[in-house]
């Protein structure tokens, strides 16, 4: 128990220090961080004293500890654009984005199983087909098209939604629907594998043998074991929701986090476009290890490994 | 994957048709187009398809906000998407391999290195790295094709890994050994060799991820700049356009879908091929 947990926990300090190490090289290596910083009336005054508050006069090695220890303190600099914080611009953002996240996530998580296990009790009918067929076409389908077809069809020919923004809860329809259809394939395949490998195994038949009956052996005995793939596809899946998130606030112009890192990237706001990286990248990595201690919570075997 | 959705050799020729199609509409894109892609005809601006009632068979998939011919800008978007899905498998391919058949001959604090590595990459979102790089050093084709490459080396780098440590303990490498043939001879000789039709299958598979990031990246305006077609931009102007010339994106957003569905069939089909192992049942 203790080696995976501790192993798990050893990741994430590594994985930040990567997205560290990969933020800080881009800085260095694409040119002077200075002028990244600073517009273009500045004066060589302003400019020296920037490149001594960045610390840009010392050593490479030191101006990484530095950066470290800014970054450990949550101080990505100051937004050009907004002249204030980055961070907290950044983080001002982040309920509009999680409110979009969850309620995809909910449809996605929903739907996906459901229709997952739907597939895998009627393996090989007709629903069968249909199910995987719209599963395996989805995987192929890119989002963003399929936000802009949700558009012309139910707010441009329709007029049942409105085509962006945010108020109501009419705003939150499609951008939901098409964040969550960033997911959907993905929970339908593994939710049906998953079922489906279970189907066969000693203590199912065991089950059967006993007379129970078919709803009892699917949602008692079947279930609590097909889910853990699911938990773990659930965690893999943390890096796919930001980005689909990115994309599904720009064509909706959804105030949140991704549509504010994407506009920063065209202002050329570099601290604020570094601090949503890194809040995205400390949430996926945060995400990933709680996956990993709760399937590890749920199965047993896991820990043993 | 449903066993019985369709044919395993229906699959492979269909995608492979698609894809060899898309391969040859990217090579021969100057004689393939009916236009100059970049051509702009103000006066003929925003036509639609010919299957329209305005339509006119000058232009038969129309024009955009610029007069420019939707046809030709789809083949010769092709070329991007095609080059940069290829070459950024191929570097994920390589140096993903390379390491983790390195790993898993090794064994040890190399294996420890190499796998704790991807592991911890794999935890960084792709698209994120992707898109902070492309913010930094712009979207040309060949940052693309770094990017792009670079984040998918876990992916070859543990699938491997897992089956060189198999193949280790097998008695052909076994016997290598026993000649005194070195490491690398080994690697090359007698395990990457078997590794192959799993790669060819996975490669395919991740071929289409790729290129569905680079049109995802170039939907943003982080792809390769315009004036260049790319199917990504196209449809991020066809989006402007939506109410007035709704074909500009959807015609786009068709092209990617066609295509990527072809390769991923393909990678699918090879992938059943190579591996009979009937999957989920």
């Amino acid at each position: 128990m203790l080696s995976y947990v501790t192993r798990r926990l050893a990741i994430a300090p590594v994985s930040l220090l990567l997205v560290s190490l990969a933020v800080f090289v881009i800085l260095r290596v694409t040119g002077d961080p200075v002028q990244l910083y600073l517009d273009i009336n500045s004066t060589p005054e302003v400019e020296a004293q920037l490149r001594a508050q960045l610390h840009l006069d010392q050593p490479v090695l030191l101006q990484f500890a530095h950066f470290l220890g800014d970054v450990a303190r949550g101080d990505f600099g100051t937004s050009l654009q907004h002249s204030a914080p980055a961070m907290p611009l950044v983080l001002q953002r982040l309920r509009a984005t999680l409110r979009l996240m969850a309620l995809a996530l909910m449809i996605a998580l929903a739907l996906g199983v459901v229709a997952g296990i739907v597939s895998a009790v009627y393996q090989d009918r007709s629903v069968d087909f249909l199910i995987s067929a719209v599963a395996v076409a989805g995987q192929s389908m890119p989002s963003f098209w399929l936000g802009l077809l949700l558009i012309q069809v139910f707010a441009l020919q329709l007029g049942w939604l409105p085509t962006s923004g945010q108020g109501s809860w009419r705003h939150m329809v499609l951008p939901a629907v098409t964040l969550a259809s960033f997911l959907l394939p993905g929970f339908i395949l593994i939710t049906r594998t998953s079922v489906l490998e279970n189907f066969n195994e000693p203590y199912v038949v065991t089950a059967r043998s006993k007379g129970l009956r078919q709803s009892t052996v699917l949602f008692k005995h079947i279930l609590p074991n097909a889910l853990n793939p699911v938990l773990t596809f659930l965690g893999l899946q943390a890096g796919r929701l930001v980005g689909g998130s990115i994309i599904t606030e720009t064509i909706f112009a959804w105030p949140g986090v991704g549509r504010l890192m994407v506009s920063s990237i065209f202002q050329r706001d570099a601290p604020v476009v570094i601090a949503a990286v890194f809040l995205a990248s400390i949430a996926i990595i945060l995400a990933n290890l709680i996956v990993d201690l709760l399937q590890s919570a749920v199965d047993p075997r896991i820990r043993l490994e | 994957m449903p066993r019985r959705l369709l044919g395993k050799r229906f699959k492979m020729m269909l995608g492979g048709c698609i894809v060899a199609l898309t391969l040859v509409a990217a090579l021969l894109a100057p004689y393939a187009a009916t236009h100059d892609p970049d051509e702009q005809a103000l006066l003929e601006r925003l036509q639609p398809p010919v299957w329209h009632e305005t339509g006119s068979a000058a232009h038969w998939l129309g024009t955009d906000n610029y007069g420019r011919d939707l046809f030709s800008r789809l083949i010769y978007g092709s070329r991007i998407s095609i080059l940069v899905g290829f070459a950024s498998m191929l570097l994920s391919c390589f140096s993903g391999s390379l390491l983790g058949m390195i790993a898993g001959y090794r064994g040890g604090k190399v294996e420890q290195l190499i796998m704790r590595l991807a592991d911890a990459h794999l935890a960084i979102p792709d698209i994120l790295l992707a898109i902070l790089i492309v913010a930094a050093i712009g979207g040309s084709a060949f940052n693309l094709i770094l990017v792009l490459g670079i984040s998918g080396w876990m992916v070859y780098a543990r699938l491997t890994f897992g089956m060189t440590r198999a193949l280790r303990e097998r008695g052909f490498v076994e016997a290598a050994v026993s000649q005194g043939a070195s490491d690398l001879y080994i690697i090359s000789r007698h395990i990457f060799p078997q590794l192959l039709p799993v790669l060819v299958a996975v490669s395919t598979l991740q071929v289409a991820h790729v290129i569905l990031q680079e049109t995802a990246l170039s939907f943003l305006g982080l792809g390769v700049p315009p004036p260049a077609a790319t199917w990504g931009n196209m449809l991020a102007e066809g989006r402007d356009q939506l109410w007035v010339a709704p074909w500009i994106a959807n015609l786009s957003g068709l092209t990617i879908v066609v295509v990527v569905s072809a390769t991923n069939l393909l990678g699918n089909a090879l992938r059943e091929h190579l591996d009979p192992k009937p999957q989920a049942r």
